[in-house]
């Protein structure tokens, strides 16, 4: 489900944690991200994951990983348990997003959200132009059989903020090799591949 | 038995028995003076004592994990899929214990065992056990052994809440708990089919309010019914459906009440192999070790209260199908860890084979358990 993230991505993630935090990753996939920031930051916590492979790989690499469908929520977890709460490009492939951005601010003090930006200028070109569904480097799937079901732009993602009532503490958009320049810094929702977002509550 | 042992099996195996004159004091009030506990080991100690891992078993089964105990057994320990060389919990690097728990029927002292105040079997006067005392009685074989702490504690059904109640009792003495398909207690539902078991049982005019042993004979009847209801809740619908469907013994209907219906005839055949080698004063025994199980009945039904002793890291796995011990009661498990900060994992197998799931070659069921006790060994260096 979720999209490979280079290391450079964890670093940014990195950045924005405290050593010591405390740490629930959505998605957490084989438990690299989780890895990396027990080594970086000595953060504690537990990986969120539904898939079968991935809870095994997790397990074994020494992550606390927990079995759980994002879509039904995080009812399990009680509020303010978190220092961060991760969501790393699994966003747009969540039945709601709008829920689970709210659990998310329910249970951690801090979110963190990373998603593929669809108003980058060559996905706009794909549709506008080849008048076909974008597939990109970060976007590969054709239309119907992607599990990419609620794709959205930086602009739309700072509106949900906005209406959640989400202060949003920092943004970053970077290209597919997670770099960062003054064109991205200018012209982010054109110009950025992946967003990433921290947030909390206003 | 096969012809030849599988390399992946412990082999032949032969269980020995721990004798205790130190009284255990039970928390029903009542005390055992002097007891057996019979065990098998497979594996061996590394010399820090640190690869061991201590196997507890579930309401019917009993310290023969794995292997075989001769060339002529039919099949071999309850938990061969789970237990030998380079399987699960691998005993090429550690060291598995495992006993048949205190008021069982398997060679530990029960109420089939003679009384030495008496010379009578114990029968109905065999006090009544619990999950702690079972711990508390396992502690002190690990003593015997000389293992200060346990790699992990691991179990099933009955078999995980014993895990649960160790990393409560003794938690400096197991670095891992491992529970599957277990409940933080039963419920309502679950102490029903229990009671309805012991009614089987108790009403058989065989029982002779349990001193059966005085006039040579046995509660079979009662001990059948009960076995055959056990099962079919250690059984889910789908299961049942796949196994047996409307499936007939015969091609046709005789309209009589012989076994027609292959799922009749599965029933029996389960009620027929667990009668003459079960003790029925057992049965009954142990499904009220079930029953009163209930760490957290003295810290206002608080299950996260009572886990913040819990110093071990956990890994809890459920079953889909299971509905005796469904996932939600593991989820129950898993919440009261992880309000605590404890390390917990936690997997929900996809499995059609209802409870019984825990006992079967299911490939990512063994390969969760597998990664997590490959982490264990590491730290260990086992």
């Amino acid at each position: 489900m979720s999209l490979h993230l280079e290391r450079t991505d964890f670093a940014i993630i990195a950045d924005w944690i405290k050593p010591g935090s405390s740490v629930l990753d959505l998605g957490c996939g084989d438990g690299t991200l989780m890895t990396f920031l027990q080594q970086q930051k000595q953060t504690r916590g537990y990986g969120i994951e539904i898939d079968d492979d991935d809870i095994t790989a997790s397990i074994r690499n020494g992550i606390n990983v927990i079995h759980m469908d994002l879509n039904e929520g995080l009812s399990e977890f009680d509020e303010d348990s978190f220092d961060y709460v991760i969501l790393s490009l699994t966003l747009q492939a969540m039945q709601s997003p709008e829920l689970l951005l709210k659990e998310m601010m329910r249970v951690g003090t801090e979110g963190i959200v990373t998603f593929p930006n669809f108003g980058n200028w060559k996905s706009r070109l794909q549709l506008s132009l080849g008048g076909r569904m974008p597939v990109t480097k970060n976007l590969p799937h054709t239309w119907y059989n992607t599990p990419n079901i609620h794709l959205c732009t930086i602009k739309d993602f700072e509106d949900l903020c906005q209406s959640l009532g989400f202060r949003i503490i920092e943004r970053r958009a970077v290209n597919h090799v997670h770099k960062s320049s003054l064109g991205l810094k200018l012209f982010p929702n054109l110009l950025g591949q992946i967003a990433l977002y921290r947030f909390r509550r206003a | 038995m096969p012809d030849v042992i599988p390399a992946d099996s412990v082999g032949i195996v032969t269980p020995e028995i721990a004798h205790f004159d130190q009284p255990l004091s039970l928390t029903s009030g009542g005390v055992i003076d002097t007891y057996d506990l019979i065990y098998e080991t497979y594996g061996e100690l590394n010399p820090q004592k640190s690869n061991a891992v201590l196997v507890c078993h579930a309401l019917s089964s009993n310290h023969h994990v794995a292997g075989y105990h001769s060339m002529e057994d039919k099949k071999p320990g309850w938990w061969e899929n789970m237990v030998g060389p380079g399987k699960a919990i691998d005993t090429n690097r550690f060291f598995v214990v495992a006993c048949n728990n205190l008021g069982g029927c398997y060679g530990s002292t029960g109420p089939a065992s003679i009384n030495p105040a008496t010379g009578k079997p114990f029968g109905p006067e065999f006090p009544i056990v619990t999950v702690r005392d079972w711990v508390e009685s396992q502690a002190r074989l690990s003593d015997r052994l000389g293992i200060d702490t346990w790699a992990a504690v691991v179990g099933g059904s009955l078999g995980g809440m014993q895990a649960i109640q160790w990393s409560i009792d003794y938690p400096e003495r197991l670095r891992h708990a491992v529970v599957i398909a277990a409940a933080p207690k039963l419920t309502a539902q679950n102490i029903a089919f229990n009671e309805v078991a012991r009614q089987a049982i108790r009403t058989d005019p065989n029982f002779h309010d349990g001193r059966y042993y005085d006039f040579n004979t046995e509660p079979d009847r009662g001990l059948r019914i009960a076995r055959m209801l056990g099962h079919i809740t250690y059984l889910s619908d789908e299961a049942m459906r796949e196994k047996f469907g409307r499936d007939l013994r015969d091609e046709k209907i005789d309209f009589d009440f012989d076994v027609e219906f292959q799922v009749e005839s599965y029933l029996r055949y389960q009620a027929d192999s667990f009668v003459g080698k079960f003790d029925a004063n057992t049965y009954l025994l142990i499904t009220k070790v079930l029953d009163y199980f209930d760490p957290a009945e003295n810290f206002g039904g608080d299950l996260t209260r009572v886990m913040a002793q819990a110093r071990a890291s956990f890994l809890v796995v459920s079953f889909t199908s299971d509905w005796r011990f469904a996932p939600s009661r593991s989820r129950e498990i898993v919440k009261s860890i992880h309000d605590n900060d404890l390390n917990v994992s936690y997997a929900e197998i996809k499995a059609s084979q209802g409870h019984d799931a825990f006992l079967m070659k299911i490939p990512h069921y063994l390969d969760v358990v597998g990664a997590y006790m490959d982490r264990a060994a590491k730290e260990v260096g086992a």
